[in-house]
Protein backbone atom coordinates (compact mmCIF):
# COMPACT_ATOMS: atom_id res chain seq x y z
CA UNK A 1 0.00 0.00 0.00
CA UNK A 2 2.92 2.24 1.17
CA UNK A 3 4.64 2.04 -2.66
CA UNK A 4 0.77 2.71 -4.65
CA UNK A 5 0.46 5.63 -1.99
CA UNK A 6 3.73 7.06 -3.08
CA UNK A 7 3.02 6.72 -6.51
CA UNK A 8 0.13 8.40 -6.62
CA UNK A 9 1.87 11.51 -5.05
CA UNK A 10 3.51 11.74 -8.40
CA UNK A 11 1.23 12.59 -11.43
CA UNK A 12 -2.26 12.59 -10.01
CA UNK A 13 -4.84 11.65 -12.24
CA UNK A 14 -8.32 13.22 -11.26
CA UNK A 15 -12.23 12.54 -11.66
CA UNK A 16 -14.38 15.50 -11.67
CA UNK A 17 -17.62 14.40 -9.46
CA UNK A 18 -20.42 16.90 -9.50
CA UNK A 19 -23.24 16.37 -7.13
CA UNK A 20 -25.37 18.72 -6.84
CA UNK A 21 -23.22 21.50 -7.40
CA UNK A 22 -23.96 24.85 -8.75
CA UNK A 23 -21.12 24.62 -11.22
CA UNK A 24 -18.95 27.35 -9.79
CA UNK A 25 -16.34 24.96 -8.32
CA UNK A 26 -17.23 22.83 -11.43
CA UNK A 27 -15.56 25.75 -13.68
CA UNK A 28 -12.92 26.43 -11.36
CA UNK A 29 -11.82 22.87 -11.81
CA UNK A 30 -11.70 23.24 -15.71
CA UNK A 31 -10.38 27.14 -15.49
CA UNK A 32 -7.42 24.84 -13.59
CA UNK A 33 -6.63 23.08 -17.02
CA UNK A 34 -6.64 25.96 -19.46
CA UNK A 35 -3.66 28.08 -20.41
CA UNK A 36 -3.46 30.67 -17.13
CA UNK A 37 -3.20 27.75 -14.36
CA UNK A 38 -2.10 24.87 -16.39
CA UNK A 39 -1.92 22.25 -13.89
CA UNK A 40 -1.10 19.13 -16.85
CA UNK A 41 2.28 20.83 -16.37
CA UNK A 42 2.87 19.00 -12.51
CA UNK A 43 0.65 15.77 -14.12
CA UNK A 44 -2.59 16.99 -13.11
CA UNK A 45 -4.87 15.12 -15.93
CA UNK A 46 -8.73 15.56 -15.42
CA UNK A 47 -9.89 11.95 -16.97
CA UNK A 48 -13.04 10.17 -18.56
CA UNK A 49 -13.58 7.15 -15.62
CA UNK A 50 -13.67 7.13 -12.40
CA UNK A 51 -11.70 3.71 -12.90
CA UNK A 52 -8.17 5.67 -14.44
CA UNK A 53 -8.57 8.20 -11.43
CA UNK A 54 -6.14 8.88 -8.45
CA UNK A 55 -8.44 11.26 -6.85
CA UNK A 56 -11.87 12.15 -7.25
CA UNK A 57 -13.04 15.69 -6.85
CA UNK A 58 -16.24 15.78 -5.04
CA UNK A 59 -18.11 19.50 -5.57
CA UNK A 60 -21.75 20.18 -4.12
CA UNK A 61 -24.05 19.60 -1.58
CA UNK A 62 -24.99 16.10 -2.90
CA UNK A 63 -29.00 15.87 -2.94
CA UNK A 64 -30.89 12.46 -2.17
CA UNK A 65 -30.66 11.62 -6.40
CA UNK A 66 -27.13 12.21 -6.62
CA UNK A 67 -26.05 10.79 -3.46
CA UNK A 68 -26.64 6.75 -4.25
CA UNK A 69 -24.72 7.66 -7.84
CA UNK A 70 -21.95 9.06 -6.22
CA UNK A 71 -21.47 6.39 -3.40
CA UNK A 72 -21.42 4.19 -6.54
CA UNK A 73 -19.18 5.94 -8.17
CA UNK A 74 -16.84 6.13 -5.45
CA UNK A 75 -17.19 2.46 -4.79
CA UNK A 76 -15.97 2.06 -8.66
CA UNK A 77 -12.65 3.88 -8.25
CA UNK A 78 -9.11 2.00 -8.16
CA UNK A 79 -8.05 2.16 -4.56
CA UNK A 80 -6.47 3.65 -2.71
CA UNK A 81 -7.92 6.78 -4.13
CA UNK A 82 -7.81 10.30 -2.36
CA UNK A 83 -11.79 11.73 -2.02
CA UNK A 84 -11.41 15.76 -2.23
CA UNK A 85 -14.55 18.12 -1.13
CA UNK A 86 -13.91 21.33 -3.26
CA UNK A 87 -15.74 24.51 -2.07
CA UNK A 88 -17.73 25.28 0.99
CA UNK A 89 -21.28 23.18 -0.44
CA UNK A 90 -19.25 19.71 -0.11
CA UNK A 91 -17.26 20.55 2.87
CA UNK A 92 -19.98 21.67 5.21
CA UNK A 93 -23.06 21.94 2.91
CA UNK A 94 -23.12 25.79 3.78
CA UNK A 95 -26.74 27.24 2.86
CA UNK A 96 -28.62 24.20 1.85
CA UNK A 97 -28.13 22.42 4.84
CA UNK A 98 -31.81 23.21 5.61
CA UNK A 99 -33.03 21.75 2.67
CA UNK A 100 -35.50 18.77 2.47
CA UNK A 101 -33.32 17.27 -0.64
CA UNK A 102 -30.08 17.43 1.14
CA UNK A 103 -29.41 14.17 3.51
CA UNK A 104 -26.05 13.99 5.10
CA UNK A 105 -22.52 15.82 4.27
CA UNK A 106 -20.28 13.96 1.91
CA UNK A 107 -17.83 13.24 4.98
CA UNK A 108 -20.84 10.70 6.02
CA UNK A 109 -20.77 8.84 2.84
CA UNK A 110 -17.42 8.72 2.26
CA UNK A 111 -13.63 9.00 4.07
CA UNK A 112 -12.41 12.38 2.58
CA UNK A 113 -9.17 13.48 2.54
CA UNK A 114 -8.90 17.18 1.92
CA UNK A 115 -10.91 19.75 2.25
CA UNK A 116 -10.46 23.18 0.39
CA UNK A 117 -13.08 25.69 1.53
CA UNK A 118 -14.33 28.71 -0.53
CA UNK A 119 -17.23 29.58 -2.66
CA UNK A 120 -15.64 28.95 -4.92
CA UNK A 121 -12.28 28.60 -3.86
CA UNK A 122 -9.70 30.07 -5.98
CA UNK A 123 -7.82 28.15 -8.39
CA UNK A 124 -4.84 28.83 -5.99
CA UNK A 125 -6.16 27.28 -3.25
CA UNK A 126 -6.96 23.81 -5.04
CA UNK A 127 -3.70 23.57 -6.29
CA UNK A 128 -2.68 24.49 -2.82
CA UNK A 129 -4.84 22.16 -1.36
CA UNK A 130 -3.72 19.54 -3.46
CA UNK A 131 -0.25 19.95 -2.80
CA UNK A 132 -0.89 20.09 1.18
CA UNK A 133 -2.78 16.76 0.54
CA UNK A 134 0.48 14.96 -1.00
CA UNK A 135 2.93 16.44 1.49
CA UNK A 136 0.92 15.16 4.80
CA UNK A 137 0.68 11.51 2.36
CA UNK A 138 4.58 11.53 1.53
CA UNK A 139 5.01 12.60 5.53
CA UNK A 140 2.54 9.63 6.82
CA UNK A 141 4.90 7.47 4.92
CA UNK A 142 7.95 8.44 6.34
CA UNK A 143 6.83 7.92 9.64
CA UNK B 1 -42.09 -11.44 -34.32
CA UNK B 2 -40.04 -8.35 -35.58
CA UNK B 3 -36.54 -7.36 -34.17
CA UNK B 4 -36.86 -3.81 -32.00
CA UNK B 5 -34.71 -1.67 -34.24
CA UNK B 6 -34.36 1.16 -31.96
CA UNK B 7 -31.18 0.81 -29.11
CA UNK B 8 -30.33 2.83 -26.53
CA UNK B 9 -27.88 4.99 -25.86
CA UNK B 10 -27.03 6.34 -21.87
CA UNK B 11 -24.94 9.99 -21.62
CA UNK B 12 -24.55 10.29 -17.95
CA UNK B 13 -25.22 10.81 -15.49
CA UNK B 14 -21.64 11.44 -14.42
CA UNK B 15 -20.09 11.91 -18.16
CA UNK B 16 -16.47 13.34 -18.77
CA UNK B 17 -18.48 15.58 -20.88
CA UNK B 18 -20.61 17.23 -18.89
CA UNK B 19 -19.92 19.16 -15.77
CA UNK B 20 -23.28 18.70 -14.25
CA UNK B 21 -25.09 15.71 -13.14
CA UNK B 22 -27.60 15.20 -16.01
CA UNK B 23 -28.98 11.98 -18.07
CA UNK B 24 -29.91 11.41 -21.54
CA UNK B 25 -31.18 8.64 -23.54
CA UNK B 26 -30.66 8.78 -26.91
CA UNK B 27 -32.66 6.15 -28.95
CA UNK B 28 -30.69 5.65 -31.90
CA UNK B 29 -31.48 3.73 -35.31
CA UNK B 30 -28.26 2.88 -36.59
CA UNK B 31 -26.86 6.55 -36.55
CA UNK B 32 -29.86 8.39 -36.47
CA UNK B 33 -31.55 9.69 -33.17
CA UNK B 34 -35.35 8.77 -33.18
CA UNK B 35 -36.24 9.81 -29.78
CA UNK B 36 -34.68 11.53 -26.93
CA UNK B 37 -35.39 11.26 -23.20
CA UNK B 38 -34.25 13.47 -20.55
CA UNK B 39 -33.99 12.97 -17.03
CA UNK B 40 -32.65 15.60 -14.35
CA UNK B 41 -33.27 16.05 -10.71
CA UNK B 42 -29.49 15.71 -9.77
CA UNK B 43 -29.00 18.83 -8.65
CA UNK B 44 -32.18 20.19 -7.20
CA UNK B 45 -31.96 21.58 -3.96
CA UNK B 46 -34.85 23.35 -3.16
CA UNK B 47 -33.68 26.81 -3.31
CA UNK B 48 -37.27 28.18 -3.70
CA UNK B 49 -38.24 26.45 -0.35
CA UNK B 50 -35.11 27.71 1.41
CA UNK B 51 -35.74 31.19 0.30
CA UNK B 52 -39.30 31.57 2.33
CA UNK B 53 -36.60 31.33 5.35
CA UNK B 54 -34.29 33.98 4.77
CA UNK B 55 -34.44 37.59 5.22
CA UNK B 56 -34.97 40.04 1.62
CA UNK B 57 -31.36 41.09 2.47
CA UNK B 58 -30.54 36.94 2.66
CA UNK B 59 -31.85 36.19 -0.54
CA UNK B 60 -29.69 37.28 -2.97
CA UNK B 61 -27.33 35.55 -1.47
CA UNK B 62 -29.09 32.49 -1.83
CA UNK B 63 -30.40 32.85 -5.14
CA UNK B 64 -26.77 33.19 -6.59
CA UNK B 65 -25.87 30.20 -5.65
CA UNK B 66 -28.69 28.44 -8.16
CA UNK B 67 -25.94 28.38 -10.68
CA UNK B 68 -22.55 29.33 -10.74
CA UNK B 69 -21.97 30.89 -14.57
CA UNK B 70 -24.98 33.00 -14.31
CA UNK B 71 -23.94 34.81 -10.62
CA UNK B 72 -25.42 37.81 -11.19
CA UNK B 73 -28.40 36.77 -13.40
CA UNK B 74 -30.95 35.44 -10.17
CA UNK B 75 -29.61 38.21 -7.83
CA UNK B 76 -30.37 40.68 -10.41
CA UNK B 77 -33.93 39.25 -11.16
CA UNK B 78 -34.49 38.71 -7.20
CA UNK B 79 -34.00 42.38 -6.61
CA UNK B 80 -36.07 43.62 -9.22
CA UNK B 81 -38.80 41.34 -8.00
CA UNK B 82 -37.99 42.84 -4.52
CA UNK B 83 -38.51 46.36 -5.44
CA UNK B 84 -40.89 45.80 -7.84
CA UNK B 85 -43.18 44.63 -4.43
CA UNK B 86 -42.71 48.08 -3.07
CA UNK B 87 -42.28 50.28 -6.19
CA UNK B 88 -39.10 51.09 -5.40
CA UNK B 89 -36.41 53.06 -7.63
CA UNK B 90 -32.50 52.78 -6.94
CA UNK B 91 -29.96 55.56 -7.63
CA UNK B 92 -28.56 56.06 -11.08
CA UNK B 93 -25.18 54.94 -10.10
CA UNK B 94 -26.30 51.56 -8.94
CA UNK B 95 -28.39 51.34 -11.87
CA UNK B 96 -24.88 51.57 -14.16
CA UNK B 97 -23.04 49.20 -11.52
CA UNK B 98 -25.53 46.98 -11.81
CA UNK B 99 -25.85 47.22 -15.90
CA UNK B 100 -21.92 46.50 -15.75
CA UNK B 101 -21.96 43.91 -13.90
CA UNK B 102 -24.89 42.01 -15.52
CA UNK B 103 -22.91 42.51 -18.48
CA UNK B 104 -19.58 41.89 -18.20
CA UNK B 105 -20.80 38.53 -16.63
CA UNK B 106 -22.37 37.91 -20.26
CA UNK B 107 -19.11 37.87 -21.85
CA UNK B 108 -17.48 35.43 -19.22
CA UNK B 109 -20.32 33.08 -19.73
CA UNK B 110 -20.40 33.07 -23.67
CA UNK B 111 -16.75 32.90 -23.61
CA UNK B 112 -16.83 30.01 -21.49
CA UNK B 113 -19.44 28.46 -23.71
CA UNK B 114 -17.59 29.01 -26.71
CA UNK B 115 -14.76 27.16 -25.03
CA UNK B 116 -17.07 24.29 -24.25
CA UNK B 117 -18.32 24.01 -27.62
CA UNK B 118 -15.00 23.92 -29.21
CA UNK B 119 -13.81 20.97 -26.40
CA UNK B 120 -17.48 19.27 -27.31
CA UNK B 121 -16.27 19.04 -31.11
CA UNK B 122 -12.49 18.43 -30.26
CA UNK B 123 -11.22 21.23 -31.51
CA UNK B 124 -9.78 22.26 -27.76
CA UNK B 125 -7.22 24.75 -29.09
CA UNK B 126 -10.70 27.04 -29.23
CA UNK B 127 -11.29 25.48 -25.60
CA UNK B 128 -8.04 26.91 -24.45
CA UNK B 129 -8.26 30.10 -26.59
CA UNK B 130 -11.28 31.05 -25.14
CA UNK B 131 -10.63 30.42 -21.18
CA UNK B 132 -7.55 32.30 -21.98
CA UNK B 133 -9.35 35.45 -22.67
CA UNK B 134 -12.01 34.55 -20.36
CA UNK B 135 -9.30 35.03 -17.43
CA UNK B 136 -8.90 39.11 -18.23
CA UNK B 137 -12.75 39.07 -17.27
CA UNK B 138 -12.39 36.81 -14.32
CA UNK B 139 -9.75 39.86 -13.10
CA UNK B 140 -11.53 42.64 -13.96
CA UNK B 141 -14.49 41.13 -11.57
CA UNK B 142 -12.01 40.42 -8.78
CA UNK B 143 -10.81 43.72 -9.24
CA UNK B 144 -13.69 45.71 -8.94
CA UNK B 145 -16.03 43.35 -7.15
CA UNK B 146 -13.52 41.10 -4.93
CA UNK B 147 -14.09 37.93 -5.93
CA UNK B 148 -14.05 35.50 -9.01
CA UNK B 149 -17.48 34.38 -9.50
CA UNK B 150 -20.37 35.43 -7.09
CA UNK B 151 -19.93 38.37 -6.69
CA UNK B 152 -22.81 39.07 -3.98
CA UNK B 153 -23.10 43.01 -5.61
CA UNK B 154 -26.67 43.19 -5.57
CA UNK B 155 -29.18 44.33 -2.40
CA UNK B 156 -32.58 45.39 -2.52
CA UNK B 157 -32.70 48.82 -3.00
CA UNK B 158 -28.96 48.94 -4.59
CA UNK B 159 -25.43 47.24 -4.88
CA UNK B 160 -23.35 46.39 -2.17
CA UNK B 161 -20.20 47.92 -2.68
CA UNK B 162 -19.24 50.89 -4.92
CA UNK B 163 -16.35 50.99 -7.58
CA UNK B 164 -13.39 52.84 -7.01
CA UNK B 165 -12.52 55.80 -9.29
CA UNK B 166 -8.63 54.30 -9.82
CA UNK B 167 -10.29 51.22 -10.61
CA UNK B 168 -12.29 52.35 -13.43
CA UNK B 169 -9.14 52.52 -15.84
CA UNK B 170 -7.90 49.46 -15.55
CA UNK B 171 -11.49 47.89 -16.37
CA UNK B 172 -11.42 49.96 -19.11
CA UNK B 173 -7.66 48.61 -20.32
CA UNK B 174 -9.02 45.09 -19.88
CA UNK B 175 -12.34 45.88 -21.96
CA UNK B 176 -10.14 47.30 -24.80
CA UNK B 177 -8.10 44.41 -24.83
CA UNK B 178 -11.12 41.89 -25.22
CA UNK B 179 -11.69 43.37 -28.50
CA UNK B 180 -9.08 42.12 -30.44
CA UNK B 181 -9.78 38.25 -29.65
CA UNK B 182 -13.75 38.64 -30.04
CA UNK B 183 -13.39 39.88 -33.27
CA UNK B 184 -10.58 37.19 -33.71
CA UNK B 185 -13.06 34.67 -33.00
CA UNK B 186 -15.52 36.26 -35.28
CA UNK B 187 -13.17 35.78 -37.91
CA UNK B 188 -12.61 32.07 -36.98
CA UNK B 189 -16.23 31.21 -36.61
CA UNK B 190 -17.17 32.91 -40.02
CA UNK B 191 -14.27 31.47 -41.79
CA UNK B 192 -12.93 28.18 -40.02
CA UNK B 193 -13.71 25.20 -42.74
CA UNK B 194 -13.76 22.44 -40.29
CA UNK B 195 -16.63 25.09 -37.93
CA UNK B 196 -18.47 25.64 -41.40
CA UNK B 197 -19.00 21.79 -41.88
CA UNK B 198 -19.36 20.57 -38.12
CA UNK B 199 -22.23 23.25 -37.11
CA UNK B 200 -23.94 24.30 -40.41
CA UNK B 201 -27.49 22.53 -40.94
CA UNK B 202 -26.98 20.88 -37.45
CA UNK B 203 -29.68 20.91 -34.84
CA UNK B 204 -32.01 23.41 -36.65
CA UNK B 205 -34.28 25.22 -34.85
CA UNK B 206 -36.91 26.74 -36.92
CA UNK B 207 -38.89 29.82 -35.68
CA UNK B 208 -42.04 28.44 -35.05
CA UNK B 209 -40.31 25.68 -33.34
CA UNK B 210 -39.16 28.63 -31.21
CA UNK B 211 -42.44 30.06 -30.58
CA UNK B 212 -43.93 26.84 -29.62
CA UNK B 213 -41.75 26.02 -27.15
CA UNK B 214 -41.17 29.78 -25.82
CA UNK B 215 -37.15 29.17 -26.35
CA UNK B 216 -35.23 32.24 -24.85
CA UNK B 217 -31.95 34.09 -25.41
CA UNK B 218 -29.04 32.77 -27.75
CA UNK B 219 -31.55 29.92 -28.95
CA UNK B 220 -34.55 32.00 -30.16
CA UNK B 221 -32.56 34.66 -31.50
CA UNK B 222 -30.04 32.37 -33.31
CA UNK B 223 -33.76 31.18 -35.12
CA UNK B 224 -34.60 35.18 -36.08
CA UNK B 225 -37.10 35.51 -32.95
CA UNK B 226 -36.17 38.72 -31.77
CA UNK B 227 -37.05 38.53 -27.84
CA UNK B 228 -34.91 40.66 -25.84
CA UNK B 229 -36.19 41.75 -22.03
CA UNK B 230 -33.64 44.21 -22.02
CA UNK B 231 -35.42 46.37 -24.93
CA UNK B 232 -38.72 44.71 -24.28
CA UNK B 233 -39.20 45.63 -21.04
CA UNK B 234 -36.37 48.22 -19.54
CA UNK B 235 -34.83 47.91 -16.30
CA UNK B 236 -31.71 49.15 -14.63
CA UNK B 237 -29.79 51.39 -17.01
CA UNK B 238 -30.84 49.18 -20.12
CA UNK B 239 -32.81 52.29 -21.47
CA UNK B 240 -30.09 54.96 -20.84
CA UNK B 241 -27.63 52.94 -22.91
CA UNK B 242 -27.02 52.39 -26.86
CA UNK B 243 -26.99 48.61 -27.74
CA UNK B 244 -28.90 46.40 -30.41
CA UNK B 245 -30.08 43.01 -30.47
CA UNK B 246 -28.40 40.41 -32.34
CA UNK B 247 -30.43 38.18 -34.17
CA UNK B 248 -29.35 35.34 -37.12
CA UNK B 249 -32.14 33.53 -39.03
CA UNK B 250 -31.47 29.70 -39.74
CA UNK B 251 -31.52 28.32 -36.45
CA UNK B 252 -28.36 26.10 -36.41
CA UNK B 253 -26.00 25.34 -34.05
CA UNK B 254 -23.82 27.77 -36.34
CA UNK B 255 -25.91 30.75 -35.84
CA UNK B 256 -25.95 29.67 -32.27
CA UNK B 257 -22.17 30.47 -32.35
CA UNK B 258 -22.60 33.78 -33.96
CA UNK B 259 -25.05 35.32 -31.84
CA UNK B 260 -23.11 34.64 -28.94
CA UNK B 261 -20.18 36.05 -30.23
CA UNK B 262 -21.69 39.10 -31.47
CA UNK B 263 -23.23 40.24 -28.67
CA UNK B 264 -19.85 39.72 -26.55
CA UNK B 265 -19.49 42.36 -28.58
CA UNK B 266 -22.36 44.42 -27.77
CA UNK B 267 -21.74 43.87 -24.11
CA UNK B 268 -18.20 45.37 -24.72
CA UNK B 269 -20.24 48.61 -25.78
CA UNK B 270 -22.44 48.65 -22.56
CA UNK B 271 -19.61 47.60 -20.08
CA UNK B 272 -17.70 50.77 -21.72
CA UNK B 273 -20.57 53.26 -21.59
CA UNK B 274 -21.25 52.07 -18.28
CA UNK B 275 -17.94 52.76 -17.49
CA UNK B 276 -17.68 56.41 -18.48
CA UNK B 277 -21.10 57.67 -17.34
CA UNK B 278 -19.71 56.42 -13.79
CA UNK B 279 -16.79 58.87 -14.00
CA UNK B 280 -19.99 61.37 -13.76
CA UNK B 281 -22.57 59.37 -11.75
CA UNK B 282 -22.28 60.51 -8.16
CA UNK B 283 -25.68 59.84 -6.28
CA UNK B 284 -25.03 57.10 -3.72
CA UNK B 285 -25.09 53.49 -4.61
CA UNK B 286 -27.94 52.37 -1.89
CA UNK B 287 -31.38 54.15 -1.64
CA UNK B 288 -31.45 52.17 2.31
CA UNK B 289 -34.91 50.79 1.77
CA UNK B 290 -35.62 49.34 4.91
CA UNK B 291 -39.37 48.18 4.74
CA UNK B 292 -40.79 46.03 2.24
CA UNK B 293 -44.74 46.21 2.00
CA UNK B 294 -47.24 43.13 1.47
CA UNK B 295 -47.79 42.59 -2.15
CA UNK B 296 -46.50 40.91 -5.08
CA UNK B 297 -43.48 41.64 -7.66
CA UNK B 298 -41.91 39.89 -10.69
CA UNK B 299 -38.73 40.77 -11.67
CA UNK B 300 -36.87 40.16 -14.90
CA UNK B 301 -33.21 39.91 -16.52
CA UNK B 302 -31.90 38.49 -20.29
CA UNK B 303 -29.45 36.09 -18.55
CA UNK B 304 -26.87 35.27 -20.83
CA UNK B 305 -29.02 31.84 -22.44
CA UNK B 306 -32.24 33.36 -21.69
CA UNK B 307 -34.88 35.32 -19.30
CA UNK B 308 -34.49 34.48 -16.10
CA UNK B 309 -37.67 35.47 -14.04
CA UNK B 310 -38.56 36.15 -10.16
CA UNK B 311 -41.64 36.34 -8.42
CA UNK B 312 -41.65 37.39 -4.55
CA UNK B 313 -44.80 37.41 -2.62
CA UNK B 314 -44.54 39.66 0.84
CA UNK B 315 -46.95 39.56 3.91
CA UNK B 316 -45.18 42.68 5.21
CA UNK B 317 -42.57 40.44 7.12
CA UNK B 318 -39.39 40.36 6.60
CA UNK B 319 -39.42 37.31 4.60
CA UNK B 320 -40.88 36.18 1.60
CA UNK B 321 -44.09 34.01 2.07
CA UNK B 322 -43.69 32.54 -1.44
CA UNK B 323 -40.27 32.53 -3.98
CA UNK B 324 -40.68 31.21 -7.64
CA UNK B 325 -37.71 31.36 -10.24
CA UNK B 326 -38.11 30.41 -13.56
CA UNK B 327 -34.85 29.90 -15.40
CA UNK B 328 -34.28 30.15 -19.21
CA UNK B 329 -32.54 26.69 -19.75
CA UNK B 330 -36.33 25.24 -18.06
CA UNK B 331 -37.68 26.88 -21.65
CA UNK B 332 -34.76 26.12 -23.77
CA UNK B 333 -34.29 22.18 -22.75
CA UNK B 334 -37.70 20.93 -24.05
CA UNK B 335 -35.97 22.13 -27.90
CA UNK B 336 -33.78 19.52 -27.82
CA UNK B 337 -36.46 16.98 -28.37
CA UNK B 338 -36.80 18.97 -32.17
CA UNK B 339 -33.16 19.84 -32.77
CA UNK B 340 -31.46 16.99 -31.89
CA UNK B 341 -33.98 14.21 -33.18
CA UNK B 342 -32.98 13.11 -36.87
CA UNK B 343 -29.49 14.14 -36.35
CA UNK B 344 -26.76 11.34 -36.14
CA UNK B 345 -24.98 10.59 -32.71
CA UNK B 346 -22.07 12.57 -32.85
CA UNK B 347 -23.79 15.77 -33.37
CA UNK B 348 -26.06 15.09 -30.61
CA UNK B 349 -23.50 16.20 -27.96
CA UNK B 350 -22.88 20.02 -29.96
CA UNK B 351 -26.67 20.45 -30.72
CA UNK B 352 -27.32 19.34 -26.58
CA UNK B 353 -24.63 21.95 -25.50
CA UNK B 354 -25.96 24.15 -28.36
CA UNK B 355 -28.67 26.24 -26.13
CA UNK B 356 -26.07 26.22 -23.24
CA UNK B 357 -28.38 24.82 -20.88
CA UNK B 358 -27.54 24.66 -17.34
CA UNK B 359 -29.19 22.25 -15.11
CA UNK B 360 -28.38 23.66 -11.25
CA UNK B 361 -31.21 26.33 -12.09
CA UNK B 362 -34.10 24.11 -14.06
CA UNK B 363 -34.25 20.89 -11.65
CA UNK B 364 -37.32 21.42 -10.20
CA UNK B 365 -39.60 18.48 -8.28
CA UNK B 366 -42.67 16.65 -8.89
CA UNK B 367 -43.20 13.00 -8.10
CA UNK B 368 -45.64 11.62 -11.05
CA UNK B 369 -46.89 8.35 -11.00
CA UNK B 370 -46.18 6.73 -14.07
CA UNK B 371 -49.32 4.88 -14.79
CA UNK B 372 -51.76 7.38 -13.74
CA UNK B 373 -49.98 10.53 -14.58
CA UNK B 374 -50.95 11.87 -11.01
CA UNK B 375 -48.99 14.00 -9.34
CA UNK B 376 -48.05 12.73 -6.13
CA UNK B 377 -45.94 15.04 -4.10
CA UNK B 378 -47.38 18.43 -4.19
CA UNK B 379 -46.30 21.49 -1.76
CA UNK B 380 -48.18 19.70 0.96
CA UNK B 381 -46.03 17.00 0.94
CA UNK B 382 -42.62 19.34 0.50
CA UNK B 383 -43.54 21.35 3.55
CA UNK B 384 -43.52 17.99 5.40
CA UNK B 385 -40.61 16.89 4.13
CA UNK B 386 -38.87 19.62 4.81
CA UNK B 387 -40.81 20.03 8.38
CA UNK B 388 -39.53 16.43 9.16
CA UNK B 389 -36.17 17.20 8.20
CA UNK B 390 -35.70 20.03 10.75
CA UNK B 391 -37.49 17.29 13.90
CA UNK B 392 -35.10 14.86 13.02
CA UNK B 393 -32.14 17.73 13.18
CA UNK B 394 -33.40 19.13 16.51
CA UNK B 395 -33.06 15.61 17.92
CA UNK B 396 -30.04 15.17 16.53
CA UNK B 397 -28.34 18.44 17.72
CA UNK B 398 -30.37 18.30 21.08
CA UNK B 399 -27.44 18.83 23.71
CA UNK B 400 -26.18 21.64 21.07
CA UNK B 401 -30.09 23.48 20.66
CA UNK B 402 -29.98 23.65 24.68
CA UNK B 403 -26.87 25.70 24.52
CA UNK B 404 -28.13 27.79 21.98
CA UNK B 405 -31.71 28.40 22.75
CA UNK B 406 -31.13 29.01 26.46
Amino acid sequence: MSLKIKALTKSIWVFHLAASPCNNCDIEILDLLTPRYDVERFGIQLVGSVRHADAILVTGSMNRKARQRLKRVIAQAAKPCFVIAIGNCSCSMEMFANSYNQMECLDNVSEVHAYIAGCPPKPEAMIQGVVALIQAQLAALKK
Amino acid sequence: MTPNRTQIIPIGPYHPLQEEPEFFKLHVEGEKVVKLDIEIGYNHRGIEKLAEGLTYDQVPFLVERVCGICSTSHPFACVNAIEDVGGFDIPERAKYIRTFVGELERIHSHLLWLGLAGHFLGYNTVWMWAWKYREPVLDCFELLTGNRNHYAMFKPGGVRRDFEDEDLPTAMRILDGLERPLLMFAKIAMADPVLQARLKNVGVLTYEDCVELGALGPTSRASGVPWDVRRDHPYAAYDLVEWDVVTTENGDVFDKVVVRVLEMLESVKICKQCLEKLREVRDGIDANYKEIPPGEGIGHHEAPRGEVFHYVRSDGSNRPIRYKIRAPSFMNVPTNNRAVVGYTVSDATITLAAIDPCYCCTERTIVVDADSGKQLMGWKELLRLSQEKTRKLMEKYKSRMDRVWI
